[in-house]
């Protein structure tokens, strides 16, 4: 890990730094969502690293997706989550053996994957240099889904449709 | 170097066909057997005829041969005229000797041929052939008359006619045999009917019993005879495929190989020993005499036919026909003492010792008959092939007279009982012709001038004595002697003194109730379940045909003389007794000159060498002269008859049989010296057969005539006599060497190891081969079904379950298992693609 | 500001996530997990689209979000049922497809 900061020349260092303490945050918050023996606190947890999963994407200059990303998962997913917490008795406070018999096989795996794609991405793009653009206008992205992907936009409609149809389904009481 | 000029012999059309004489008792044997029972007389015209034809042919030949001879002789003069005329001197002993070599007549058909050896059947006919084809017809066809009459009402009637043609048959293929394989055909004949007839009445067990001990006994020569001719092949074989186009059996081959000086000594020394053991078996010599006594047990036609005057001499004729090969194996030119002459005198004396204490008398007759076989083997084996072909001939007309004679007395004289002391006595009043005919053969074999044996046997003991062995003349001469005493005996007893049982015309009854008794005298004798001693009780001769008869015999009152069918081949028989003789009269050859010596003219084989094809027309040189395809060389060439004669005794003998004949000749025959008999010698051997005639006739009268004290009871009261007597009563205890001893420790053990080999090795084999399979299929169920099949078969199911539920913790059913499983595997093959896309 | 730091950042992510799915029993924990993965991933695309300039990569970011959002609806449907039918959502007792 060579190159994760900065030190060289046309190097953004607000940017860099921002970036930095942002992505050590998620990872601590990401690291306590897995291990935390509270679910509610997994759960806020959670919300931590989706807020910086947004504020990371104001950094790669990319708005709408961040705005998309704090209405959609932060509003509704987490809201989603905490009400599944709730209807499924979770115990609130401190919960023991919320990790499986075999939490240690996770270990290895994780950290092999991990190191896989560690090493691809430093391989692939070890000296790559983020340009220094602005953040892409609201119109390409409205360019992109009205055009060329329009068809997947319809599909999403009628996925969202199916997925709430769905959901009351399974979930009324019959 | 040879020259020729070539000469004809004359043939003739019985010479050629004198095949036809064996042929057609043979096939009158086979019309007798199919269709026998039914013509008139039961199949014995057929015999009659067929022996009838046998002899036209025979007599036929026989003439034929003499003009043959005839004319070769005086072609043969005129050479040597011409010899002589060319100016060449011949030896003055060879002047005048010259003969010239009589080929015999061949005729052969090729039956089997195999890698170059031809196999011939046929004939081929020389003066010892025709002799005794002519013997055997003639005697074959009078014993065939007497047995018409003889063996009338018979069970086996007509199997007995048959048995008697094939034997003539078989004998005569013998005689005229061309090759040994022929020979031993007809010798086989022989054996086989022999063995039929001697067991005609096969219901008395003695009687078969007699049958299989000639037939074995004879056997174990007959391995000699096989085992003779294949050495005798294998040392000829090659030697006359190269000098005579021929081979190994052909008898004219080995005669000339047995000559030729190029035989190896071994397998002449050999064949010689191994063809006389046949002849020693065949013709009753010691130590296989014992079967002869024994086969008197057949029929007397039977005795007085085979065993008598035809078959028994078949070994004597084996030796003389192949003569050379005896010759040159045992050295008798040289004067060595040979095997053959030994054995013959042995057997001489021991055969007339045994005469004397029989009270059969076909017994008497058939130790006579081993004692006479003695002479000629005697002779044979001294060198005197002539006396013994002679004896031959007389033998066999006085002795099947004397055979006919007993049978004749025993058919109408003791009521079908042979026993002299018991039925017999007396007889010559009742029975004139047959006694008469008795005396004069008698008078016949003891050698009384002027009657036939005289002339044959003295010719024996004179050049026995004359070829230098003094002692086996003594020897002889002691047998004349005894000879003269047993006959003497016998004929007293027969025919003289006081009727007894039987003959004195006594009843049915009791004469049978005696005849039953067993006579053995038991002092360590053999059991009776021997073939011997049960031959020794009174072999039944004809007494079941006596009760089979339709008319019985209940007219016979008492002995009487016998049928004409009967009598007449006695009579004939008795007339050639007194004159056959004349045949070859030596000793009144210095007076009326060598032409009365007619057997030694036809009879004898020349000496003389004979050039055989390639070689003729060489060039000048010495003359010689061809007969007939083959020739003879004059003795100026060192071949011919041997210069040495009798009364020349330190002159060096040479010529064929003592040299090698000269390359391009052959000799068929050894040059055999013939005695000149001289006046002492002819006084000396009567006067010893006077001798023997007075102490006998003294000893009968006084024993069985007049009963002296002092010599009745003389065996039993003297230990050494009575040992004597019982040595000779049984038999020198031969019969209990051979059958307790030697057969039992041969077949004993054989029979033992036989049962052990079946029961321990064959048996055990097939047990373990059945307890092996079994064990093989238990230990393959075991170990190869259930553990190896089975268990592979189970082990797959195992292996399959196992491995299902080795597998199994993967289908836990937990979601994070599988989650962690699929992110693990997809972990995986990333890395497996990366080091497989940047290596 | 290299790029790396976006694409590592995210791998982190995604390998606790990774880590999160396997160890967690309870089943909203791993639905928690999966989310965390599915934003790692929207990160990378976001990066990516960073990197080469287009919107591509922006595009699918959203629906990656709209995709996770029916997702979770679902998802915690199903977890409500299974509560409702089993009284657990412990992911160690619902092994119904052991074998």
């Amino acid at each position: 890990m060579n190159a994760v900061i900065l030190a060289a020349d046309g190097v953004n260092v607000a940017q860099n730094v921002a970036f930095g303490i942002i992505a050590a945050v998620m990872i601590f918050a990401a690291l306590n969502v897995v291990t935390t023996k509270n679910v509610v606190h997994a759960a806020l947890w959670l919300v931590v690293v989706l807020s910086g999963v947004a504020a990371q994407y104001i950094l790669a200059a990319a708005e709408f997706v961040a705005i998309s990303q704090v209405l959609v998962y932060i509003g509704a997913v987490m809201v989603l989550f905490l009400f599944g917490i709730m209807l499924t008795r979770a115990q609130i406070g401190k919960e023991t053996d919320l990790n499986n018999k075999n939490w240690a096989l996770g270990i290895p795996v994780a950290l092999a994957m991990l190191g896989l794609l560690a090493w691809v991405i430093l391989d692939a793009f070890g000296d790559d240099v983020l340009p220094d653009s602005g953040p892409l206008p609201t119109v390409a992205l409205s360019d992109q889904y009205l055009g060329i992907y329009l068809v997947p936009f319809l599909a999403i409609s009628f996925v969202l449709l199916a997925a709430a149809i769905g959901a009351i389904v399974l979930a009324r009481k019959d | 170097m040879l020259a020729a000029e070539a000469l004809e012999l004359s043939s003739g059309w019985f010479l050629e066909n004198a095949w036809l004489t064996g042929l057609i008792p043979v096939i009158g044997f086979a019309i007798i057997l199919f269709f026998g029972k039914k013509l008139p007389m039961k199949g014995a015209e057929v015999g009659l005829a067929s022996m009838a034809g046998s002899l036209v042919i025979a007599v036929g030949a026989g003439v034929q041969w003499m003009q043959r001879t005839n004319s070769a002789d005086k072609q043969g003069e005129e050479a040597v005229g011409l010899i002589q005329a060319f100016g060449r001197t011949l030896p003055s002993a060879a002047e005048g000797e010259t003969k010239a070599f009589i080929a015999p007549v061949t005729t052969t058909w090729v039956w089997w041929q195999n890698s170059g050896l031809e196999f011939g059947i046929g004939s081929a006919v020389d003066g010892l052939a025709i002799l005794i084809l002519a013997l055997v017809a003639f005697i074959a066809l009078l014993v065939m008359v007497f047995s018409v009459d003889y063996v009338r009402d018979d069970r086996r009637y007509t199997h007995f006619f048959a048995a008697i043609t094939l034997f003539a048959g078989g004998m005569l293929i013998m005689v005229m045999a061309e090759n040994m394989v022929q020979l031993i055909l007809g010798w086989e004949i022989m054996g086989l009917t022999s063995f039929m007839l001697i067991g005609h009445w096969w219901e008395e067990e003695a009687n078969s019993r007699a049958a299989l001990k000639a037939f074995f006994t004879v056997r174990v020569g007959d391995v000699g005879l096989l085992v003779g001719t294949a050495i005798i092949f294998f040392g000829a074989n090659q030697w006359a495929v190269d000098n005579l186009d021929s081979n190994g059996f052909n008898i004219a081959a080995i005669q000339a190989w047995a000559l030729s000086g190029e035989a190896n000594t071994q397998f002449l020394l050999w064949g010689a020993v191994a063809l006389f053991i046949a002849a020693i078996g065949k013709s009753g010599q010691f130590p296989l005499h014992t079967w002869l006594p024994d086969a008197m047990a057949g029929p007397t036609p039977v005795s007085s036919l085979l065993h008598s005057s035809t078959m028994v001499v078949a070994g004597v004729f084996l030796v003389a026909r192949i003569y050379p090969v005896f010759w040159e194996g045992f050295n008798i030119g040289t004067g060595g003492l040979s095997f053959i002459a030994i054995i013959g005198a042995i057997t001489i004396v021991i055969a007339a010792l045994l005469a004397f204490v029989q009270d059969d008398i076909k017994k008497v007759l058939a130790y006579s008959t081993v004692s006479q076989l003695g002479y000629m083997m005697l002779g044979l084996g001294t060198g005197a092939w002539l006396p013994a072909v002679f004896h031959i001939f007389t033998h066999a007309f006085f002795k099947c007279a004397l055979f006919l004679c007993a049978g004749s007395v025993s058919h109408s004289g003791s009521h079908h009982s042979f026993d002299m002391k018991k039925d017999m006595g007396g007889l010559r009043k009742k029975m004139p012709v047959t006694f008469a005919a008795w005396c004069v053969s008698t008078l016949a074999l003891t050698g009384v001038f002027p009657f036939a044996g005289f002339w044959s046997k003295d010719e024996i003991i004179d050049n026995v004595g004359a070829n230098g062995y003094t002692f086996l003349m003594w020897v002889a001469l002691g047998g004349a002697a005894l000879t003269a005493m047993y006959m003497t005996r016998a004929t007293y007893l027969t025919f003289f003194g006081e009727p007894r049982g039987a003959a004195a015309g006594l009843g049915h009854d009791d004469a049978h109730g005696e005849e039953h008794e067993m006579e053995l005298i038991s002092v360590g004798a053999p059991e009776p379940r021997s073939l011997g001693a049960a031959a020794n009780a009174h072999a039944d001769d004809g007494h079941g045909d006596g009760h089979d008869g339709p008319g019985g015999h209940a007219e016979h009152a008492g002995p009487h003389e016998s049928g004409k069918l009967i009598l007449v081949p006695i009579v004939i028989l008795a007339f050639f007794a007194i004159f056959a003789g004349f045949a070859n009269p030596t000793p009144l050859a210095s007076r009326f000159g060598e032409g009365v010596e007619l057997l030694k003219k036809y009879v004898e084989p020349r000496a003389t060498a004979v050039v055989t094809e390639e070689f003729l027309g060489s060039g000048p040189g010495e003359m010689v002269v061809l007969v007939d395809g083959v020739a003879y060389a004059p003795a100026a060439s060192g071949l011919g008859v041997p210069a040495a004669e009798s009364g020349e005794e330190g002159a060096k003998k040479s010529g064929c049989g003592f040299d090698a004949p000269e390359a391009g000749t052959v000799c068929f025959f050894p040059g055999v010296s013939h005695a000149e008999p001289t006046f002492a010698k002819i006084l000396l051997s009567l006067v010893v057969v006077a001798i023997g005639y007075a102490l006998a006739i003294g000893f009968c009268v006084l024993f069985y005539g007049r009963r002296d004290p002092r010599l009745v009871g003389l065996t039993e009261r003297n230990k050494a006599l009575r040992g004597g007597f019982l040595f000779l009563k049984n038999k020198y205890y031969l019969d209990h060497l051979y059958e307790n001893v030697i057969v039992r420790a041969v077949a004993h053990p054989i029979a033992k190891t036989a049962y052990w080999i079946n029961q321990r090795v064959i048996d055990a084999t097939v047990d373990n081969v059945g307890v092996g399979t079994r064990k093989a299929g238990v230990w393959v169920y075991d170990n190869i079904d259930q553990k190896l099949v089975d268990g592979a078969v189970n082990g797959s199911g195992w292996a399959a379950s196992e491995a299902g539920h080795a597998m199994q913790p993967t289908q836990s059913g937990r979601i994070s298992q599988y989650g962690a499983l699929l992110f693990g595997a997809a972990t995986v093959f990333a890395i497996v693609l990366v080091i497989l896309n940047v290596s | 500001m290299l790029a790396v730091n976006f694409l590592l950042l995210a791998a982190v992510l995604f390998s606790i996530g990774v880590y999160g799915v396997i160890a967690r029993r309870n089943a909203v924990m791993v639905l928690m997990s999966i989310e965390l993965i599915l934003n790692a991933v929207s990160l990378n695309l976001v990066a990516f689209s960073l990197m080469t300039g287009t919107a591509d990569g922006q595009v699918f970011a959203l629906y990656v979000i709209a995709i996770a959002a029916a997702e979770v609806g679902v998802g915690l449907a199903m977890v409500l049922m299974i509560y409702r039918n089993r009284r657990t959502i412990a992911l160690d007792e619902l092994s119904e497809m052991k074998g």
